[in-house]
């Protein structure tokens, strides 16, 4: 039995590897923040919402097949979360009985599983009971296809078949066991034969015994030694049996498992869904185009990240169709990380199905995201920071793929600003090329100038105006690089003294 | 006294220098001699052994004590990793054993090459899988108590037995064999597997066995009682299990089945008592096997038993060549005569060094060497760690593998067939016991030279390493002499470059150094002047305090 909610004809993989930049993005796009409120406290929630994110699709259709069973929760999350709660619950089950890892025989392994498999079946009643109920209100095809296959594969006729099959493994009439002899005339192949057609005659269900020869023994009551071997010879011939129950267990709580990963991101985005709502923020589901052509429209676009934190986030309007290089300048403080956190987590979000922080926003397929974030921490260490930075750009060179969407913060400002621009400019240069889709947030006029200048087409040019005080988020103009960047001002401002002077030092 | 002074003691019946000189100088010759010898299909009794092609010197071979210098040379290591997992071939002795005679260094080689046939040597794989099975399940019965199984584990012994004889026979007659060892087993074989006594047993043995095999039965346990019935093909209860829950399986399942507490082939009583009521469902085939064992005793050949052991020591050895061979590690068959003493070689290397680093990526490096005319003795010099030892090690495996009749570490070798091979290397001691230490040397060194002749082998590493550079050279000018008016071979390493120069039977071999960057060794050895100088300039250089480097900074 399959769920295929996160994919239309595939399993949602929690075994594949992160990317390698998890850690770096991670930090740069403040994920953490989005992350936790999704999860709500719930370490699973988390990771399948991490996954989702940065493991995104890259075909619109997956996209929109993800997308149209987030609008079917949206309109109904409490079927959502019930049917979610009854996963966590069978999947709590085995917590009932004690399965020692040691010290087992064949069987208490049999007993044990059919106490959890009489709580499973439970389980799996009440969700046919949820798919009779619900199956009818929702629309879509991940849904739809769900309920359909619970209703078929969990009738009643089934889950009485499994109740008979229960009963008859309590033995009421002694183990029947079927074996042979090896190569040294000991006993071997040891397999639990059922006694008798379920359906036969009263008398064979009364004798387990096949006509023919038959010879008995009896243990003696005092030959302690005796009932343990009888002991050991039932254990082998129940040992298949309770293997079988013991993995019967196992698949159930597979499809279980199954079952709470895959509504795990749907369930997560209503958490978030909630909460953004909640503040009056905007939400809209993205409009995906094929990788190939650049793309990228949207209007009031935030950073989530930063509304869950603060209340009145502004959002911006970005026209920036056919550009692979998206140029910010401006004045510090000026919202320009903040932009192009909101254009990365955007991204990501849309890619892995679930609506996007904006009034609306389309934009083409990226095969990754990659971030190039200045480092603040080492400032102490100034004379390996050009280094590091290098030395940082090279290892994302290794891990780039044509496709990919590049965020630089304030990048190769560690030098003077001749030998950053000019390294920024040849890298720019290589990657656009390459088929990368490039932000870049710089103060260095040198560079923004110059790309103003020389590839106006290919390129979008935002700034950072300067705001009056007091306002903590800023919408970004389309505009031409200014020669003069606005840290003189804030400069004198907050240490009340001269940027000149102080700079002349 | 340390053992390595101590010579590996020939058998010294079997060498007579006037005669292997005669034949060694035409490999061939040997081989004349044996093909000349090649027996009819009629009698097969010819064949002896894989490992001799004469019978003499069989006697003893087991009983060969460790070499003294074997611990020096590390073959004690590359012995120990060949033999791994074949302990119940005792093949040490085998390898402890050096040859004295080139015809049978030439008829071990042959036999090796019958075995680069991929095809014969899965034949000999085969079979030996087989016998070892059959000594496994012959053990058994002597472990077990109870009469049907005991018979049924001897039955299941010949069974492995004939089916070894019986496949190997059948493989070895298609197989294209050039060896004398070879074809002179494959008729012993061949005659043997169609001999009546063969035959018969393993007709009689077929027939009880086809009628035991995987006899069925059905159990009833119910409160104590057990009821035997004959098997009646019910419902697989588990399987029924498995089918109705498949549905729910998403992947790879984890395996809950309890592994059995009992070992393999033991029975407790209840089992036993199962046994016999089985016996009573099916009382024929039970009849016939008893019958069988009262009457079938002393099944095996002593013959082919030798064979398989003996047979080990090539298949080891191949194997182990196998595992460390690499584009750049090659292993040859060495012309060996014990007649000339000029020798050489070409790629050699350290067989333990490359053993013990063939998990790793490091490469082993290779020297060629070479002996011509009247040159005897390589003295090697160079910067510590530079390989000498290594080099010292190689030349004794190399003459040591060869008189094994097996192939040597190298692309192409021309060794000499020694009598006795010695090793001093120098063993770390405190400084306290220094003057005795040299006084120990010099008594093990001169009991080598004792009883060493022109035709010993003599390895010196660092003799005399702790004492003074005057004693040292004094001593080893003294003992060079010594080794050189014996004129025997010998590698004698030294940090002593004087040494290098004593006389014209002495040959010149250093350590390197890159040249790009002088604090790397190269490890290789070349034939040139010792001049301990040339490292330390190069070092100096690298750190820029060389004469012009450090003129230069001091005079601005």
């Amino acid at each position: 039995m399959k769920a295929y909610l996160m994919h239309r004809d595939e399993d949602f993989d929690l075994g594949r590897e992160l990317p390698a930049n998890t850690d770096v993005l991670t930090s740069d796009l403040e994920l953490n923040t989005l992350l936790e409120a999704m999860a709500l406290g719930d370490g699973f929630l988390r990771e399948i919402a991490q996954r989702a994110l940065l493991l995104g699709l890259s075909d619109p259709a997956a996209i929109r097949y993800r997308q149209q069973i987030l609008a079917d929760c949206i309109e109904h999350p409490d079927t959502v979360r019930e049917i979610y709660a009854v996963a966590i619950e069978a999947l709590a089950a085995p917590k009932t009985v004690w399965f020692s890892p040691l010290l087992r025989s064949s069987g208490s392994v049999l007993a044990n599983s059919l106490r959890v498999l009489e709580l499973l079946v439970g389980a799996l009643k009440r969700l046919h009971e949820i798919a009779e109920a619900h199956a009818t209100q929702f629309t879509c095809e991940g849904f739809t296809r769900l309920f359909a296959t619970i209703k078929s594969d969990l009738g009643e006729d089934y889950l009485a078949e499994v109740q008979a099959q229960l009963r008859e493994l309590r033995f009421r009439r002694g183990v029947l066991i079927s074996a042979e002899l090896d190569d040294g005339n000991k006993g071997t192949k040891y397999v639990l034969r059922r006694p008798s057609d379920r359906r036969g005659s009263w008398r064979s269900r009364l004798s387990p015994l096949a006509k023919g020869p038959h010879y008995s023994f009896a243990i003696a009551d005092r030959d302690e030694a005796g009932f343990r071997a009888l002991e050991e010879l039932r254990d082998r011939g129940l040992n298949l049996a309770a293997n079988a129950a013991r993995q019967s267990v196992d698949h159930i709580l597979s499809f279980f498992s199954l079952l709470r990963a895959e509504l795990g991101l749907y369930v997560a985005t209503l958490n978030l869904y909630a909460q953004l709502t909640g503040t009056g923020q905007p939400t809209c589901m993205p409009d995906p185009s094929a990788a190939g052509f650049a793309k990228l429209q949207a209007s009031g676009l935030y950073d989530p990240c930063l509304a869950l934190k603060i209340q009145g986030v502004v959002g911006n309007d970005l026209n920036a169709n056919d550009k692979t290089l998206i140029i910010v300048t401006g004045a510090n403080q000026g919202g320009k990380s903040t932009f192009l956190r909101g254009v990365g987590v955007a991204q990501l979000m849309m890619q892995s199905g679930m609506f996007v922080a904006a009034q609306s926003f389309a934009a083409d397929i990226r095969t990754g995201v990659f971030t190039h974030f200045k480092r603040e921490e080492d400032v102490t260490l100034e004379a390996g920071k050009f280094d590091e930075e290098l030395r940082r750009m090279s290892q994302i060179a290794d891990q780039l793929t044509p496709g990919s969407t590049l965020l630089f913060n304030e990048s190769f400002a560690a030098t003077n600003e001749q030998e950053g621009s000019e390294i920024a400019r040849q890298i720019i240069r290589a990657l656009q090329e390459a088929g990368i889709k490039i932000f870049f947030v710089t103060h260095m006029y040198d560079l923004a100038g110059g790309l103003y200048a020389e590839r106006a087409e290919t390129a979008a040019f935002l700034r950072a105006p300067r705001q009056d005080e007091g306002q903590r988020t800023f919408r970004l103009v389309e505009g031409e690089p200014l020669t003069t960047s606005y840290g003189e001002d804030l400069y004198e401002r907050i240490f009340a003294e001269p940027a000149h002077a102080a700079l002349a030092d | 006294m340390s053992e390595s002074g101590r010579a590996a003691a020939p058998p010294a019946s079997h060498r007579g220098a006037s005669e292997a000189n005669g034949r060694a100088a035409t490999p061939r010759a040997g081989a004349t001699r044996l093909a000349a010898a090649k027996t009819p299909r009629d009698a097969p009794s010819v064949f002896r052994s894989i490992l001799f092609d004469q019978p003499e010197p069989t006697a003893g071979v087991d009983d060969a004590a460790t070499p003294a210098f074997f611990a020096d040379l590390q073959l004690d290591r590359v012995v120990g990793s060949i033999t791994k997992g074949r302990e119940e071939y005792d093949l040490v002795p085998l390898y402890r054993a050096p040859l004295h005679s080139v015809a049978t260094i030439n008829y071990r080689h042959e036999v090796f090459r019958d075995l680069e046939n991929k095809t014969v040597l899965d034949d000999i794989r085969s079979f030996a899988t087989k016998l070892r099975w059959m000594r496994r399940h012959r053990a058994l019965v002597g472990k077990l108590h109870f009469a049907r199984q005991q018979q049924r584990w001897y039955l299941r012994a010949v069974e492995d037995y004939c089916d070894a004889v019986k496949c190997l026979a059948g493989d070895l007659s298609k197989a294209r064999l050039r060896s004398h060892g070879m074809l002179a087993f494959r008729v012993y074989l061949l005659s043997y597997a169609t001999s009546p006594a063969f035959t018969t047993l393993v007709e009689q043995t077929t027939k009880v066995a086809n009628d035991l095999v995987g006899l069925q039965y059905n159990l009833h346990i119910k409160g104590n009682r057990i009821t035997v019935t004959s098997y009646n093909d019910q419902a697989d209860q588990g399987a029924e299990v498995d089918e109705t829950f498949a549905r729910f399986k998403q992947g790879a399942v984890k395996d809950y089945r309890v592994a059995s507490p009992a070992g393999p082939a033991d029975m407790n009583h209840v089992e036993a008592q199962v046994l016999d009521l089985v016996a009573r469902i099916h009382p024929e085939p039970f009849r016939a096997l008893q019958e069988y064992c009262a009457n079938t005793s002393a099944y095996t050949d002593p013959t082919i038993l030798t064979f398989d052991r003996e047979i080990q020591f090539y298949v080891a050895y191949r194997e182990y060549l196998e595992r460390l061979e690499r584009p750049a590690l090659r292993f040859c068959y060495p012309r060996v005569s014990d007649g000339s003493k000029a020798i050489r070689a070409r790629d050699a290397f350290d067989i333990a060094l490359a053993d013990k680093l063939s998990g790793d990526d490091e490469t082993v490096v290779c020297n060629d060497f070479q002996l011509d005319d009247r040159e005897r003795v390589f003295v090697v010099s160079g910067p510590n760690n530079g390989g000498k030892t290594t080099f010292a090690r190689t030349f004794g495996q190399l003459h040591y593998l060869a008189a094994l009749g097996c192939q040597v570490p190298g692309n192409e070798a021309q060794l000499f067939l020694f009598d006795q091979m010695f090793a001093h290397f120098e063993r770390e001691e405190d400084l306290a016991t220094l003057r005795g230490k040299l006084e120990d040397e010099l008594y093990r060194i001169h009991e080598i030279l004792e009883v060493a002749t022109p035709n010993s082998i003599i390895i010196m590493n660092e003799s005399f390493g702790s004492t003074t550079l005057q004693d040292a050279r004094l001593l080893g000018a003294k003992v060079l002499e010594r080794i050189t008016q014996l004129d025997l071979l010998c590698v004698y390493v030294t940090f002593v470059d004087e040494l290098a120069s004593l006389n014209e039977k002495i040959v010149s071999m250093t350590s390197m150094v890159d040249p790009g960057d002088p604090t790397m060794r190269t490890f290789k050895l070349e034939r040139r002047p010792a001049d301990g100088r040339a490292y330390a300039a190069a070092l100096a250089q690298k750190y820029r305090l060389d004469y012009d480097t450090l003129k230069a900074g001091v005079a601005r």
